[in-house]
């Protein structure tokens, strides 16, 4: 199996403090990889590195066979990697339909305006938004900034998703709707890498599972496998709820 | 070889009263994320609030500092009520805007008043000699006062109870609220503190130089130079800073007419701003 | 949650102008100005709305680094000002005709500006609204100290420069067209790329760059365009104007004060608005007119401009489009 993104031994400090360390991995076309950790374990510094935000000190990122490594955000969007944020992002002022015509114009297929627009309103019905296209960004719930966010990166239709704790804040119902939603998304052959402390969630959701630790690999692997690790479950017993989430999840 | 010594050492001395005007300017940026437009117009004021007292009442000119310090916080307070209060969480546009508007009415009354005559407070003061070069008295002297007020901030800064607030606000905002330190109350002093060293940096300078109501322009780029230099949020890269342009200028100027410097400043500027984005003495701030 | 006071902007719809009111509501501005003052060959009223187009070309231009990709740009003037010397140094002496030494001045400073562009750019917020100041008084003291175009001293054009148009007062009719069609092409520029995929890229800029450039907006290739872009129409602008004043002297042709004011009037009619900048120019005119004729006010025209900045600022920053949106939201269809 060709990955579709390769990460190699990618480190990042910044001024003393290790975030990342020596992390490898890789992610096949069609998958869905789940990356779980306590907090601070380095998993949104992960997703700034592999899509440019940083540059990483050592290491490389390979995505579709080209280094991009240390690229422009920009151009890695560019380039078919497309991402949500933890703490959501909207452009405020811009209506639903406008946020994801950004996306579509600016995505790897670089549209014009038109079909963007189209793109666009595909993907904001696709998650659920299609009620509120002419709504301003700022205006939306919680739980509507999130799917904005997540129409937003689908719109420049990727081949890669980044997803930063998109359950995050969500009451029980909107995260069913959400799962069905990343389920229909890979469906629709985009690979998905998720960072997430929803344990139940990833673990029925991902085809395997990464986990990091202090900014390195833990280990990774089939869900129930990782679920029953003993260093895994040591390492979530700083936080012993979490370690009987993940224990009971499995 | 001695002249430029001489140039260097005196350099160091005024220098250290831009880092004291800096200090102000990057107390108020660290804190609350403000850029503060104004920062000229209050350095023209404390200047003419040295001309004023000593003109009009007959104060000796450093006796005029207390009052100047005083009236600057108070003005600073104002200041923060009037323009930033609302400002602040919004966009950074929205508060560089405030201020400069502020700064055109304050800068618009001066020259209403005043128009773009140049004013001097003469200030006598033995200097000292070394060899064939004497250094201004007052250039010690203000040197000196910078030096004590320098001190002063740190110890407020870090000994006291007022201080530590500052700093935890500047440090995280929100984390402080949560801890109950009473936020706004902070910040509206912190600016007014930001504003009275201006104020007293302004008046410093007026017993250095001849000055115009336009003159502030000069010396917030200089601020604005020196904040850069010394990185943000820190007062004591500032006074650093402050020294380090003022050993710039002191080997430059005399080799250069005067309207170049500003030209040169204006360049140094960009130039250390795209390459050292944080400053070069910056400390690691989040 | 408050309601944002200028509402969603009605962005990415795409390049068909004709088929849309405004762009007949700007044809009919442009005709307004042509005729008003044609009709009773009224000079007083020309001269005055010559200078209302020199601040709508200044303000609508400003608007797209402004309004649109939210950077400040304070030293705006610095491309007019360029414009104008790059124009009279080519009449003056190398003996160019008008319409080429314009056109020349215009792409140069456009040039320059994409070049000067990519490296201020680099800076964010504060650390780039001053670095534009830095920019015009650079370029200032620079021009100031070049004696092939005067030094301080400033260059003149000599009436013979006029006959070509047709003699001096034919001129200055000519002159007052010209600059009509300069301030018609900047809104229907700001127009145009309001509804663009550029306009779209430099909003999202504006809201969130980091997020911009996340989602693949090439944020430093669109905010140099926009630089660039929003330096051609006012380098026109100040050739034309300083041919027509047959003299240019660096004090005047970068003078900080009128590029304040043509943020003022972006802010005034509305930031991010093509209506608001001619509105805010129209109200700006009256006020300052009205202003300057009591004795006590004359000084005073900064205070005024800043009074102004800082009330929009703080409880109208949408400016008066802003608040005429929010009373009529149905406008939004109409205007931009």
């Amino acid at each position: 199996m060709t990955a579709l993104l390769d990460v190699q031994g990618i480190s990042k400090s910044f001024g003393g403090v290790r975030a990342v360390h020596g992390l490898s991995f890789a992610v096949g076309a069609g998958e869905i990889l789940g990356v779980i950790g306590p907090n601070g374990a380095g998993k949104s510094t992960l997703f700034n590195l592999i899509n440019g935000v940083f540059a990483p000190d050592e290491g490389r990122v390979v995505f579709r066979g080209s280094d991009i490594t240390g690229e422009i955000p920009y151009r890695v969007a560019r380039a078919g990697m497309a991402r949500t944020h933890q703490i959501v992002q909207p452009l405020e002022r811009m209506t639903v339909l406008e946020n994801c015509t950004v996306g579509a114009c600016f995505g790897r297929e670089n549209l014009g305006l038109s079909r963007a627009r189209e793109a666009a309103r595909e993907a904001a019905v696709f998650v659920g938004l299609g009620d509120r296209l002419d709504l301003p960004a700022a205006q939306l719930t919680i739980a509507g900034k999130k799917r904005l966010e997540l129409a937003r990166a689908l719109s420049a239709r990727p081949m890669l998703l980044l997803l930063d704790e998109v359950l995050a804040g969500l009451n029980p119902t909107e995260v069913e709707h959400m799962i069905g939603i990343i389920r229909r998304i890979r469906e629709g052959g985009v690979t998905i890498i998720m960072i997430e402390h929803l344990m139940q969630a990833i673990m029925s959701l991902s085809d395997r599972i990464v986990v990091l630790n202090s900014g390195q690999k833990l280990t990774e692997g089939a869900p129930a496998d990782v679920a029953r690790d003993p260093a895994v479950i040591e390492a979530y017993l700083g936080d012993p709820a979490l370690a009987a989430k993940l224990h009971a999840g499995a | 070889m001695l002249g430029i010594v001489a140039s260097l050492i005196d350099g160091v001395l005024v220098g250290s009263v831009y880092g004291l005007a800096a200090m102000g300017l990057t107390l108020i940026w660290g804190v609350m994320d403000v850029v503060n437009l104004t920062h000229g117009a209050v350095i023209v004021a404390g200047m003419f609030a040295l001309y004023l007292l000593t003109a009009a009442l007959g104060i000796s000119p450093y006796l005029a500092l207390p009052p100047v310090l005083v009236g600057g916080f108070a003005v600073g307070v104002g200041l923060y009520w009037l323009a930033v209060h609302r400002m602040v969480g919004r966009p950074p546009l929205m508060s560089l805007l405030s201020t400069f508007a502020v700064n055109l009415v304050l800068i618009g009354l001066g020259t209403g008043i005043w128009g773009t005559v140049l004013f001097n407070v003469p200030v006598s003061l033995p200097g000292l000699s070394l060899g064939r070069y004497t250094f201004p008295g007052t250039h010690i002297l203000a040197a000196v006062l910078t030096a004590v007020i320098a001190g002063v901030l740190y110890l407020f800064l870090y000994r006291t109870r007022y201080g530590k607030a500052i700093r935890a606000v500047a440090g995280n905002r929100e984390a402080a609220e949560l801890v109950g330190i009473p936020t706004i109350r902070v910040l509206s002093f912190a600016f007014g503190l930001g504003v009275a060293l201006a104020a007293v940096s302004g008046m410093l300078i007026g017993t250095l130089f001849p000055f115009t109501v336009l003159s502030g322009d000069a010396y917030q780029l200089k601020s604005f130079i020196v904040t850069v230099l010394g990185g943000l949020g820190s007062p004591t890269g500032a006074l650093l800073g402050g020294i380090l342009l003022g050993l710039i200028e002191g080997v430059t100027t005399p080799f250069m007419p005067v309207s170049w410097t500003v030209v040169i400043e204006f360049v140094l500027f960009i130039a250390v701003l795209i390459a050292f984005p944080s400053g070069i003495f910056a400390r690691r701030r989040t | 949650m408050r309601a944002d006071p200028l509402g969603a902007p009605q962005l990415a719809t795409g390049v068909v102008l004709f088929r849309r009111p405004f762009f007949w509501i700007i044809a009919a501005v442009i005709a307004v100005f042509i005729a008003a003052p044609l009709w009773g060959n009224d000079v007083q009223l020309r001269e005055s709305l010559l200078l209302a187009t020199v601040y709508i070309t200044l303000a609508s231009n400003l608007n797209i680094m402004l309004g649109y990709a939210g950077y400040v740009n304070f030293g705006s003037i610095v491309f007019f000002g360029l414009g104008g010397y790059i124009c009279v140094y080519l009449m003056s002496a190398q003996a160019w005709p008008l319409a080429a030494a314009t056109l020349v001045a215009g792409i140069a400073v456009s040039v320059l500006a994409y070049v000067f562009g990519i490296g201020i750019l680099r800076l964010r917020g504060p650390f780039f609204a001053l670095s534009t100041i830095g920019v015009n008084e650079a370029v200032k003291a620079f021009v100031s100290t070049f004696e092939p175009w005067g030094g301080s001293a400033g260059l003149y054009l000599s009436s013979e420069l006029f006959q070509p148009l047709g003699g001096p007062r034919q001129a200055l009719w000519v002159i007052y067209f010209l600059l009509v069609a300069v301030m018609g092409c900047s809104l229907y520029l700001s127009y145009g790329i309001k509804v663009s995929k550029f306009g779209l890229g430099l909003f999202a800029i504006g809201q969130n760059e980091d997020a911009a450039s996340v989602l693949g907006v090439p944020t430093r290739r669109y905010k140099a365009l926009a630089y660039s872009v929003s330096a051609f129409l006012p380098a026109l602008a100040g050739a034309l104007y300083f041919f027509k004043s047959a003299f240019i002297q660096p004090s005047d042709a970068f003078d900080l004060s009128l590029s304040t004011e043509a943020m003022v009037i972006a802010m005034l009619g509305g930031q991010g608005t093509v209506t608001g900048v001619a509105v805010g120019a129209y109200f700006y005119e009256e006020l300052r007119g009205w202003l300057l004729t009591s004795e006590t006010f004359s000084n005073f025209q900064l205070v005024i401009a800043g009074t102004l900045l800082l009330v929009i600022v703080l409880f109208l920053p949408g400016g008066l489009m802003g608040w005429l949106y929010e009373r009529w939201p149905r406008l939004k269809r109409v205007l931009e």
